[in-house]
């Protein structure tokens, strides 16, 4: 059985990523914009689990990293939505089209 | 063994150890009044203060992961006293907010994270470091929490510093991939001007660009200045925005010293953006935060020179600068948030004679205006100069030259909010208000911090000596 090359999944990875970044620019409800987010730093745990395994087998740091990384985005995803539940206490939105009172 | 892991993390210890007394004091079975509670905090603060500057020595830790020396002690020890000031510049608004003990909570995790953040010698420290900064700013953005426009610069805040930790950690799995280590010192031997680590370096800059709100990365900046609670704002402005520079200076000049030749241009094209488009915005504002919003992007092109110039000239004039910036931001931030917490007023309109009403406040929040726009003899002239002076090191007088006309344009806005307190008149002027004793002290701290540090040029010799060693 022969191997997945590299560059395969440094594809996946990279269109995660501009995935990821499409959807924050476009999406205008608040929680898909948290998913988009998520997308982004799933991109990166690819990449760094990839590179770990191909290229640098007898280290550990990537792996490491990408624990941090899935706790750490967990630690966000928690503050932004107890920040969405208040936001949408006062504007009974989650739209971010709603939330505007500050401009320019 | 031990005895070096107490000392050389005691700044992260005494933190942690003020965290957990507030914990205690939290859930303790007697409430207490919030006028002690306040008392106490800055006591503790103030203690915490005093302790940095005690058993100071260089080293490192965790295998190599976390480094510490008498520079970064001392940087340490000036987001320590932005910390103090800015906690007893908050008593008027803190002492009716049922969330207190919450608000220090969180304003002190945030930083311990920026300590690990300049302490860390590793891309995954520095990026644990960054995100226990940021993640509780966004939490304490949304402190007034019946309020729509604190819940909205919340929301604003989390998805943009999310957005750009994400551009920072798909930087970071490029250069794990080209070097497989994370180590400062091991990426700085081989750091070559590939493209991949070109790309790399694009995305690491961007996400910091994010967080010192640079152009074209400060639009969440307005925003969340303006939604804020003020305490909250000047925390952003003035301390964070500092940890991440200290940073962003000790980044460009060790790790990525191989490639300086391509970062100045880089850095030369956001400082002309940032100023001309903070100072371009700053014009038209309004609301106070707005503007001390903007002018503080504005800074931040000034500060970007010094970093071009690759010296130690050039990184002790931005510890410098940082050092006067502190003291200034924070003096004009006092008063307004002085003035917001006892009126609720924020628009600079509403400043119309104040002079005539508190004539001592006018002159605080003056002095630290002038010491923004840099004009002499305060401190803030001489900051710009050393970073002026170092940036011309390189011989680009073009850069000089935009950055000198925007001084220039700079003063109009800021002399714009003077002649508003001291020149023009309203029916009703905000009444007279009684500053209590915590935020006077922080006004003669700031004040003092600017006279003393412009009059006396010891400051710089100071923080240059770290360097020379």
């Amino acid at each position: 059985m022969s191997e997945i090359p590299v560059t395969h999944i440094l594809f996946v990875s990279t269109a995660l990523f501009f995935i990821g970044m499409y959807g924050l620019f476009t999406r205008r409800n608040m929680i898909t914009m948290l998913m988009a987010i998520e997308l982004i730093l799933n991109s990166v745990n690819i990449n760094f689990v990839v590179f770990n395994k191909y290229l640098y087998p007898e280290k550990l740091d990537g792996l490491f990293f990408t624990i941090f990384i899935i706790t750490i985005a967990a630690a966000e995803a928690a503050v932004a939505i107890a920040i969405i539940i208040n936001l949408y206490r006062s504007h009974h939105s989650i739209d971010v089209e709603d939330a505007t009172e500050m401009k320019y | 063994m031990i005895k070096d892991f107490f000392i050389l993390l005691k700044q992260e210890l005494t933190v942690t150890i003020i965290l957990f007394i507030l914990l205690f004091i939290k859930i303790g079975v007697k409430e207490m009044p919030a006028r002690i509670v306040l008392n106490i905090i800055n006591a503790l603060l103030f203690l915490n203060l005093l302790a940095g500057f005690l058993f100071i020595r260089a080293g490192s830790l965790f295998g190599d992961m976390f480094q510490t020396s008498e520079l970064i002690s001392f940087e340490k020890n000036l987001l320590n006293l932005g910390t103090l000031i800015i906690s007893l510049q908050s008593y008027h608004w803190l002492k009716n907010h049922k969330h207190a003990l919450e608000f220090y909570m969180l304003m002190l995790s945030t930083l311990l994270g920026m300590f690990f953040m300049i302490s860390s010698n590793n891309l995954l420290m520095l990026y644990l470091g960054l995100e226990l900064s940021t993640i509780p700013l966004a939490a304490l953005a949304n402190f007034d929490l019946e309020k729509r426009r604190s819940s909205e610069a919340a929301f604003k805040m989390i998805i943009s510093s999310a957005f750009s930790s994400g551009l920072l950690l798909f930087g970071i799995s490029l250069v794990y991939g080209i070097h497989g280590s994370l180590n400062f010192a091991i990426l700085a031997q081989g750091y070559s001007a590939s493209p991949l680590g070109l790309f790399s370096f694009i995305l690491l800059l961007a996400g910091l660009g994010f967080k010192i709100s640079a152009v074209p990365f400060h639009l969440w900046t307005a925003d969340v200045y303006e939604g804020a609670p003020v305490p909250v704002t000047s925390y952003l402005s003035v301390i964070s925005k500092g940890a991440i520079f200290f940073v962003l200076v000790s980044l460009l000049y060790n790790v990525f010293g191989n490639i300086s030749d391509t970062w100045y241009h880089m850095v030369f094209v956001l400082s002309v953006l940032t100023m001309i488009v903070g100072n371009l915005f700053a014009l038209r504002q309004q609301n106070m935060k707005r503007f001390l919003a903007y002018s503080s992007i504005a800074q931040v092109g000034f500060i970007l020179i010094g970093i071009s110039g690759q010296s130690s000239a050039g990184s002790s004039s931005v510890i410098f600068f940082i050092l006067i910036y502190l003291f200034s931001n924070l003096g004009a931030f006092g008063i307004v948030s002085l003035v917001s917490s006892v009126t609720g007023k924020e628009d600079i309109d509403d400043f119309r004679g104040f002079y005539q009403t508190n004539p001592l406040l006018s002159w605080v929040l003056a002095i630290s205006l002038f010491s923004l726009a840099g004009i002499p003899p305060t401190a803030g002239f001489f900051g710009k100069f050393f970073l002026l002076l170092a940036g011309a090191g390189k011989g680009n007088y073009i850069w000089i030259t935009i950055a000198a006309l925007n001084m220039v344009l700079s003063l109009y806005y800021y002399l714009r909010v003077i002649r508003a307190l001291f020149m023009e008149k309203q029916e009703q002027p905000i009444p007279k208000i009684n500053a209590g004793w915590s935020p006077k002290i922080a006004m003669i701290i700031c004040v003092g911090g600017i006279i003393v540090t412009g009059l006396f040029s010891g400051g710089y010799t100071y923080i240059h000596s770290f360097f020379i060693k």
